[in-house]
């Protein structure tokens, strides 16, 4: 990969990033992600 | 030499992989009573696979809160998590699996248990290393999303049927602090201790076989490696070729090709095994030239 497309490739994923997490918040997302975290996800602990 | 320099290496990583397993999971008061956390951090997401039921568990596991979001009625994509894991894996790459997953570190001490090790033949492991792409997007992104029933509600496909990281922070410490829970195991229980199981087992042959073949966070870290500002190069002026390098790689990487490689967890047994010190680390914003990678 050149310096150059690294570059771009940064650049990109940053902007990117940043503006998938402040949609995100836009869209409440952190309320069900919180939601979920605070009660015990019988998926994950294998009850269903 | 070498080897001293790898053994000092190989305890601050140690110290390093325990402090952060120990700053995700620092809710001691849930240990004690079979309970979970339920403060405001947990808004946020970890870079790590770290089950968000585990009772010490500080944050929210990301691959857990991405299939969530998606399993619910209002979205059917969490642009909140992939955006967190886009900005870590662009800054950090797979260094995360290195030094800051809890589960990598329990992988790596039951590879050091001392029994023989499986090394995987090169074409099997090539293509055994793309399933972690197909759990990522069949278990964590499609499934969630699209099986659902008529209120648009899905499951948490990977968190139900796979991930041994949640059995064994969540499921086997609440079930054995938690009498209500321990009565309402069944086979599914069962069936996620069997790939807990496997897993365990697996990783004491083959060194992080759950990071190299099944893990959908590694392999979506991995898709920032080659360009992450966290990189590594090697001199190729001062490399003597002695393949040291390559020897203690525990992923396997051709590291005097592909350094960037998806794969390199960024562990740094290359850097302290060079005994020319031609391998170096680095954060840079800026790429220079002279650091192209060979094609």
């Amino acid at each position: 990969m050149s310096a150059r497309a690294r570059l771009c490739a940064r650049l990109g994923a940053l902007v990117l990033g940043s503006g998938f997490v402040a949609l995100g918040i836009w869209r409440n997302e952190v309320t069900e992600v919180f939601a979920k975290a605070v009660r015990i996800c019988l998926e994950c602990i294998g009850i269903g | 030499m070498h080897r001293d320099r790898l053994k000092r290496h190989g305890r601050i990583r140690l110290a390093v992989q325990l402090g952060f397993a120990a700053l995700f999971n620092g809710y001691a008061a849930g240990f004690k009573g079979g309970r979970i956390f339920t403060g405001d951090s947990k808004k946020l997401c970890v870079p790590v696979l770290n089950c968000y039921s585990c009772p010490g568990a500080l944050g929210a596991c990301p691959i857990g809160s991405m299939q969530a979001v998606a399993a619910g009625a209002r979205h059917s994509f969490s642009f909140y998590v992939l955006g967190t894991l886009v900005l870590f894996g662009v800054i950090f790459g797979r260094l995360i699996c290195g030094f800051l997953c809890p589960f990598g570190l329990v992988q790596d001490l039951l590879y050091k248990l001392p029994l023989p090790k499986l090394k995987m033949p090169r074409k099997p492991d090539r293509v055994l290393r793309l399933f972690k792409y197909a759990v990522l997007a069949v278990f964590v992104l499609i499934l969630p999303a699209a099986a659902v029933n008529k209120y648009g509600l899905g499951d948490s496909w990977f968190c139900k049927y796979i991930c041994p990281a949640g059995t064994l922070e969540g499921g086997l410490p609440l079930t054995a602090l938690n009498e209500q829970l321990r009565q309402l195991t069944g086979t599914l229980f069962l069936w996620k201790v069997g790939v807990l199981c496997a897993v365990v087992i697996g990783a004491v042959f083959i060194h992080r076989c759950f990071c190299r073949y099944l893990c959908p966070l590694g392999a979506l870290y991995s898709l920032f490696n080659r360009f992450a500002l966290y990189r590594m190069d090697v001199d190729e002026h001062s490399c003597v070729g002695c393949g040291k390098c390559d020897a203690v790689c525990p992923m396997a990487v051709d590291v005097r090709k592909q350094i960037n490689s998806a794969e390199c967890i960024r562990c740094g047994r290359c850097k302290a095994a060079c005994p020319t010190k031609s391998i170096t680390s680095m954060i840079e914003f800026i790429p220079k030239k002279q650091t192209e990678e060979k094609k």
